[in-house]
């Protein structure tokens, strides 16, 4: 069996697919936190995937660089909201987050 | 691709995939925060079977040096409380969701899986500091610019949300205040 760019594929979108069932499933903010970097991990092995099916330029590779920094800048002010919640409620089940509802 | 990144590829899927399972399955967030760190250290070695090795060596500074570690702090700022009980009625629309999730996943897989290519060998340099580096600075000079931004603007963001009072403290402070005020028009003028 030959490892082509489909193996690559397939198995970003597999893990696409449990990040997503994740943030959809769990209550835990952390959870879906953590959900949601296993999905723009996923995209990050797309874009490198097709970089090296490309390989006369770096496009894919220096999207893969943006999207890591966009990342970790979400990750910092994600967790810093899911503080200033837990400060609030005591509690950080998204379920129980109803501050901007009425 | 050679038999040795054949192999790499298929024991790094398997241990990412684990992993990924394990982030969204396990009741505590530490455990969680751990599966992640297995995922991201495991993907960093698909991207060295992708020619990747700058990528690979970023993934593993920035996820699992950085984000990880910020997870693991927030879990020890409010503590591993495990999830508690759900909503009600909320069952049926969870399954329906996880179940429009796996269809959509298994389409994408099973029309992918197919994909046969055949790769080029890459140029010298491909994923090299020097390679991805000088793409970055010639023609991606101007995003390069706003993610610094993004970053600074992010530090600042979050410090100012985590560091913001409640409203409660915010009522402890403006009857502290007004106590002060009293106790010292309650002072004899010297």
């Amino acid at each position: 069996m030959e490892l082509g760019l489909g193996a690559y594929l397939t198995f970003a979108s597999v893990l696409f697919g449990i990040g997503a069932v994740g943030f959809l499933v769990r209550r835990n903010a952390l959870v879906q936190l953590m959900s949601i970097e296993l999905m723009l991990n996923s995209v990050n092995v797309v874009l490198v995937a097709a970089n090296r099916f490309h390989p006369d330029n770096h496009a894919g590779q220096v999207f893969a660089f943006f999207v890591i920094a966009v990342a970790a800048a979400e990750a910092a002010v994600g967790l810093a909201i899911l503080i200033a919640l837990y400060r609030l409620n005591r509690n950080i089940e998204t379920d129980r987050a109803h501050v901007l509802k009425h | 691709m050679t038999d040795a990144k054949f192999l790499l590829f298929f024991f790094c899927a398997a241990i990412a995939l684990a992993g990924a399972i394990g982030t969204i399955a396990s009741k505590l967030p530490l455990r969680a925060a751990m599966s992640l760190l297995v995922t991201i250290i495991a993907l960093a070695g698909l991207y060295l079977t992708l020619d990747a090795q700058l990528l690979a060596a970023i993934q593993v500074l920035v996820y699992a040096g950085a984000v990880v570690v910020l997870f693991v702090f927030v879990i020890m700022l409010i503590g591993p409380a495990p999830e508690t009980s759900s909503a009600p009625g909320s069952v049926v629309w969870r399954m329906l969701s996880l179940v429009g999730i796996a269809m959509i996943t298994a389409t994408f897989a099973f029309s992918f899986v197919d994909v046969a290519s055949t790769w080029v060998a890459p140029p010298a340099g491909f994923g090299t500091v020097r390679g991805v580096a000088g793409e970055m600075y010639t023609k991606a000079l101007v995003p390069f610019e706003i993610v610094a931004m993004t970053l600074t603007t992010a530090i600042v963001g979050a410090l100012a949300i985590a560091r913001s009072k409640t409203a409660s403290e915010l009522a402890e402070m403006k009857r502290r205040r007004v106590a002060e005020d009293a106790s010292a028009a309650a002072q004899p003028a010297e």
